[in-house]
């Protein structure tokens, strides 16, 4: 009778667990919801959602997300460019160039760059990165977006180089073996069989790459000049939608109209985020059938 | 047929270059950190409090800081990780609130870490009235690195043999001694890996406690759980960023120690794997 009782508390304890990673999802998106709410009780939603003026202590305050919305996709845009060829050319070589020691010494460098806290990117955007690239470029300052593009595009790299690479491993031999047999090259059947046939897992791997640079805080915050005006160019300093939250939730007083406007950047933050997870998601799951 | 060897030859020598591109910055970056940061890394450094506005001294607030907030996080992210991994695998049936879970870590992966400050701001913060505190931080961590012990606690289940659990199950064991004695202990290794990891992310969080733990300048060890504490993410960012005329050999010196101290974690992980795969039993 005691082990029954046992056993039935600690099923019950593993079912609540299951239950809590849903309840955590909810709560997030409602606990964000529900601040968001109160902002837009007293600011219309529409002049949220398409104002062009971020100015949170004017008289009367303007809550216009457009300057930020677009400084991330400038900086996303940015780091995609550089980030999606350079991965997939990297998983390729890693996949099916490099000789086995070799390839075990990259895969642990990808490794190494992938447990890099952001913070110290950042430090290394402010101390290197920016005044070289102020330098060669002739810029009128180095925090700009460009810094933070390529400061993303390299902590996207381990994310999309390892789900790519996975994603080539894992096409089936027999796939290469008739490419090799009608008389394809190594290079050939790489390029015409084995990558197309990899590209749901490439693809999920490259929006997982896309949701960590639109995600990432510290090192926008530090290096893209910290200025939430309608970007013109990925040359000037802007603002994404995360470094707005972390650089000013410390200044605002809780139950403000602007500490409500942070959690409405916080939602379209979850709500941008949830949705290119979904994306990969379905993508893997695609894959793997 | 030459110009397509020629062009293979092309090829993989471009994806290489290219490769190469990926590697060269990484060992730029350790090697230039390392570099700015070996004259001034010494005992005092490690175990003495900033002084002088965080201009001299040391940084051990901050390391005893992440500290407590790794074991913090592991607290409550091991259990709640590992039994819902244990749901999903042993018990649950194919159905919508099986599914519900899937999609919840995945989502729980993508959310980014600002957003998770947010929430533990608002929930445990002012919510649950827990204050800017140890607890506060180490429970908005804690559901950050929840998808990854969860994954990782998930491949390590799954790779534990049916047979195992069949003749268990065949020796008259019920569901849960069968999990508890046949197929937990197999999947420590993989469970170990993935939460080691998944703290050394948690180790070099900053916006994750901006809100919810993390103090400015600090200079004393926590005395409860309801105590801010410095952190060394946070005080990098501090002081390369906030406070002006921060010597930049201190900075350097805080960058080695956080990153020696997260891969000093990797380390770790990547020998309890292979110390494991070599015992497998199977």
């Amino acid at each position: 009778m005691h082990r029954r009782i046992s056993e039935y508390i600690i099923e019950s304890l593993i079912r609540l667990s299951g239950f809590l990673v849903i309840a955590f999802v909810f709560l997030i998106f409602l606990f964000l919801l529900r601040d968001s709410l109160s902002l837009f009780k007293e600011y219309k939603i529409g002049e949220f959602l398409f104002g062009r003026n971020w100015l949170p202590i004017s008289e009367p305050p303007k809550f216009g997300i457009v300057p930020l919305f677009l400084g991330s996709i400038y900086v996303t845009a940015g780091a995609i460019v550089i980030c999606v060829p350079v991965g997939i050319a990297a998983a390729m070589f890693i996949a099916e160039v490099a000789p086995t020691f070799l390839k075990n010494i990259l895969k642990s460098l990808i490794e190494i760059l992938a447990a890099i806290p952001s913070v110290v990117l950042g430090f290394i955007g402010i101390v290197w990165l920016s005044p070289y690239l102020k330098q060669t470029m002739g810029l009128s300052t180095g925090m700009c977006g460009l810094t933070g593009s390529l400061l993303l595009a390299f902590m996207a790299l381990p994310t999309i180089i390892s789900i790519s690479e996975d994603a080539l491993v894992g096409v089936p031999r027999a796939y290469k073996e008739a490419a090799f047999g009608l008389g394809a090259t190594r290079w050939q059947a790489l390029w015409r069989i084995v990558l197309p046939a990899a590209s749901p897992g490439i693809i999920a791997g490259v929006m997982l790459g896309i949701g960590r640079v639109i995600g990432e805080t510290m090192v926008v915050m530090m290096v893209t000049g910290n200025s939430p005006v309608v970007p013109t160019s990925i040359l000037q300093p802007l603002r994404t939608l995360t470094a707005t939250i972390a650089g000013e939730m410390g200044e605002t007083v809780s139950g403000s109209e602007h500490y409500f406007a942070l959690f409405a950047v916080g939602l379209v933050l979850f709500i941008i985020t949830f949705i290119i997870n979904f994306i990969a998601d379905s993508c893997l799951r695609r894959a793997r059938k | 047929m030459t110009t397509a060897r020629m062009r293979e030859k092309i090829a993989f020598f471009v994806l290489g270059l290219i490769t190469l591109l990926v590697v060269i910055p990484i060992l730029m970056i350790i090697f230039y950190i390392v570099k700015n940061s070996i004259g001034s890394i010494s005992w005092e450094f490690i175990t003495q409090s900033p002084r002088n506005g965080m201009k001299e001294g040391g940084i051990f607030p901050a390391i005893v800081g992440t500290i407590v907030l790794i074991i913090g996080t592991m607290l409550f992210s091991l259990p709640l990780g590992v039994l819902s991994a244990v749901y999903l695998v042993e018990y649950a049936r194919d159905n919508f609130f099986t599914r519900l879970i899937k999609l919840s870590v995945v989502n729980l992966s993508g959310i980014p870490s600002i957003v998770y400050g947010l929430f533990g701001f608002t929930l445990f913060v002012l919510f649950l009235k827990l204050g800017t505190s140890i607890l506060a931080g180490s429970l908005t961590l804690a559901i950050m690195s929840l998808p990854v012990i969860i994954t990782a606690t998930k491949e390590a289940l799954e790779s534990v043999p049916l047979s195992f659990r069949e003749i268990s199950l065949s020796l008259g064991a019920t569901k849960w001694q069968t999990v508890r004695y046949c197929v937990l202990p197999y999947a420590i290794p993989g469970i170990l890996t993935g939460t080691v990891l998944s703290l050394s992310r948690a180790a070099g969080e900053t916006a994750p406690i901006l809100f919810t733990v993390a103090a400015f300048y600090l200079p004393r060890l926590p005395r409860s759980l309801f105590d801010q504490v410095m952190a060394l993410p946070y005080h990098l960012y501090v002081i390369s960023t906030q406070v002006p005329n921060i010597p930049v050999s201190i900075s350097f010196a805080t960058c080695f120690v956080l990153i020696g101290l997260v891969f000093l974690m990797n380390l770790v992980s990547i020998i309890l794997r292979s110390h494991y795969r070599k015992k497998k039993l199977w």
